[in-house]
């Protein structure tokens, strides 16, 4: 067996699989059995400023090449977020895995007033959701658009909150290395890259938009080598460790994830397919691949396709 | 018709009125690989999506009862209609013995019709309880008593049968026919009563829960069955409905 421990921050995690936000990170009891099931780490589903009730179905679409969603930030609210991520602590704290609170707000006073709020349930760290690629007609053009707005995000959260804190980044955007070092600039402990991809199926006998929110993000296996260049970029860019989320379903997918400089790996969509034991099995497939390659731990692998 | 590996669209061939406010729409294909107790997500471009239990397979049929937006729509499809189908979905029911009791409480009673005529074509005995608040609102009794089931009917107001909860139709049932499982749907308090008069029975209980399903594919979270329920199941936390169900197998 290879050893999948990993040092993320000033974490000790004993493998560097995190489940992704907006996966089965709705209640203590699903991030529990995500731990159980062999994630080194799990996010919770982004949490706003006010309880949201999300967009209407159809909200997801299992396509041949991965999934699209678009289930529109459905959350309970900052203010009961907090015992959730409390009670979700206690829990994993048994079984060794560390909690990621995910967090989203329209606009910067309230992303700032958001992050005090969730600083009190204490997670591992904050991850910083600028990126939701299904919510523009209420909230307008995403944070993570621009090196600007991302760094603006950064400064009104670092501000108000101690925890580590890691921006989520959005794959469609001309400049990431540019945007990953202005956040690095504004004092982000880690990057979260990357968000789903905005996209569209459309039912060519219905004639329209398969979604009720007519477009969603494109996550699994066809959003893979778009999250691999853009960890690259990233990573070739700035030092903050990188959670590479994006369309790993397998054990040497995670393995490209690391090589392209990736600390920890992001597992979402894959669980549509597995299930939440998807965790040991990409553990256990990614062992297997460094052993019979040779490599005996994590940062052998981390950025050598770089 | 499928779409490119999204939603098939199926026609409607034929519509069966169930009661005032539930129909069963016969459709011109079958679903294949479906196994009673699984569901299909049911799409109306344009009005929406919503989950249903199968209750018929060759040619698919669906019982729907108007309860909202989309199964209004669907309640008042005819036939040459289109409805747009993903699926199926989730894990059903399994058919273990050689004997068998279903509990259907109200609509409940669809997804135990395919199940009741698997189990009839072996040969096997099966006894339906079926309840619901009154007469007017019970659906498929004839369609079970045509399988050759033998038919217990329950009503809270006392307009058919037994005055009272289904689960008063299961005594007799169990009395005259000792069934060895028990197969249940409906609603959540009526499937909790259900588990506890099989474990006081010793008797192996699937129980098929509702729930608000959003993705259908065991991403969102949606449709999480509460810890409480789980714990008094004895069943492990964090279930989903629309992946790890919607059967749930006690014990």
């Amino acid at each position: 067996m290879a050893d999948l421990a990993t040092d993320f921050l000033r974490l000790h995690l004993k493998n560097p699989l995190v489940l992704a936000s907006g996966i089965l990170g709705t209640s203590a009891s699903l991030m529990e059995r995500c731990a159980r099931e062999g994630a080194g780490a799990v996010t919770s589903k982004s949490c706003g400023p006010e309880p949201r009730a999300g967009h209407e179905n159809p909200v997801t679409i299992a396509w041949r090449n991965g999934v699209l969603n678009a289930i529109g930030l459905t959350n309970p609210g900052a203010r009961d977020e907090i015992p959730l991520l409390i009670e979700t602590k206690n829990r994993l704290a048994e079984c060794g895995v560390a909690v990621f609170a995910s967090i989203f707000a329209p606009t910067l006073d309230q992303f700032g007033e958001v992050a005090r709020m969730i600083a009190e349930a204490e997670p591992d760290l904050i991850e910083v959701n600028i990126s939701c690629p299904n919510v523009a007609s209420e909230f307008g053009m995403p944070f993570s658009a621009s090196a600007e707005s991302a760094a603006a995000v950064t400064r009104a959260v670092r501000r108000t909150v101690n925890l580590p804190i890691s921006i989520k980044l959005a794959p469609n955007v001309p400049n990431l290395g540019e945007i990953a070092h202005a956040v690095a600039e504004e004092g982000a402990d880690a990057i979260t890259a990357v968000n789903t991809m905005p996209a569209m199926l459309v039912d060519a006998y219905a004639a329209m938009p398969v979604l009720k929110n007519r477009t969603g993000g494109l996550s699994g296996p066809a959003l893979k080598p778009i999250a691999l260049r853009c960890v690259a970029e990233i990573a070739s860019r700035v030092s903050l460790p990188i959670i590479g989320t994006g369309g790993v379903s397998t054990g040497q997918d995670a393995a490209e994830m690391l090589m392209v400089g990736a600390t920890l790996v992001g597992v979402g969509s894959a669980v549509w397919q597995g299930g939440p034991s998807v965790f040991a099995q990409i553990g256990k497939q990614l062992s297997e691949f460094m052993v019979a390659q040779g490599y005996e731990h994590l940062t052998d692998l981390r950025g050598r396709a770089l | 018709m499928k779409s490119d590996g999204l939603f098939s669209v199926y026609v409607v061939k034929a519509v069966r009125i169930e009661n005032k406010f539930t129909c069963t729409l016969f459709f011109d294909q079958a679903l294949t690989d479906a196994h009673p107790g699984q569901f299909v997500m049911a799409w109306l471009p344009g009005v929406g999506e919503k989950p249903f239990s199968i209750s018929g397979d060759d040619p698919l049929a669906l019982t729907i009862a108007d309860v909202g937006a989309v199964s209004h729509a669907l309640n008042n499809l005819v036939v040459g209609d289109r409805v747009w189908v993903r699926g199926p979905l989730g894990k059903g029911f399994r058919l273990s013995s050689h004997s068998h009791l279903l509990v259907g409480g109200g609509y409940g009673a669809a997804p135990l019709w395919l199940l009741a005529s698997q189990a009839r074509r072996k040969g096997h005995t099966v006894a339906v309880a079926l309840g619901a608040k009154s007469k007017g609102q019970l659906i498929l009794v004839s369609a079970f008593e045509a399988l050759g089931c033998h038919v217990y009917v329950a009503t809270e107001d006392g307009s058919a049968g037994i005055r009272g909860l289904v689960t008063e139709a299961v005594e007799p049932a169990c009395a005259d026919l000792h069934p060895e499982v028990l197969y249940a749907c409906g609603p959540t308090g009526m499937l909790m009563v259900a588990a506890e008069f099989a474990r006081n029975r010793n008797m192996p209980a699937q129980l098929s829960f509702e729930a608000l399903i959003r993705c259908g594919v065991g991403l969102c979270g949606s449709c999480e069955l509460s810890e409480e329920n789980c714990a008094k199941l004895g069943i492990p936390a964090g279930f989903l409905v629309c992946h790890d169900g919607p059967v749930a197998f006690i014990p």
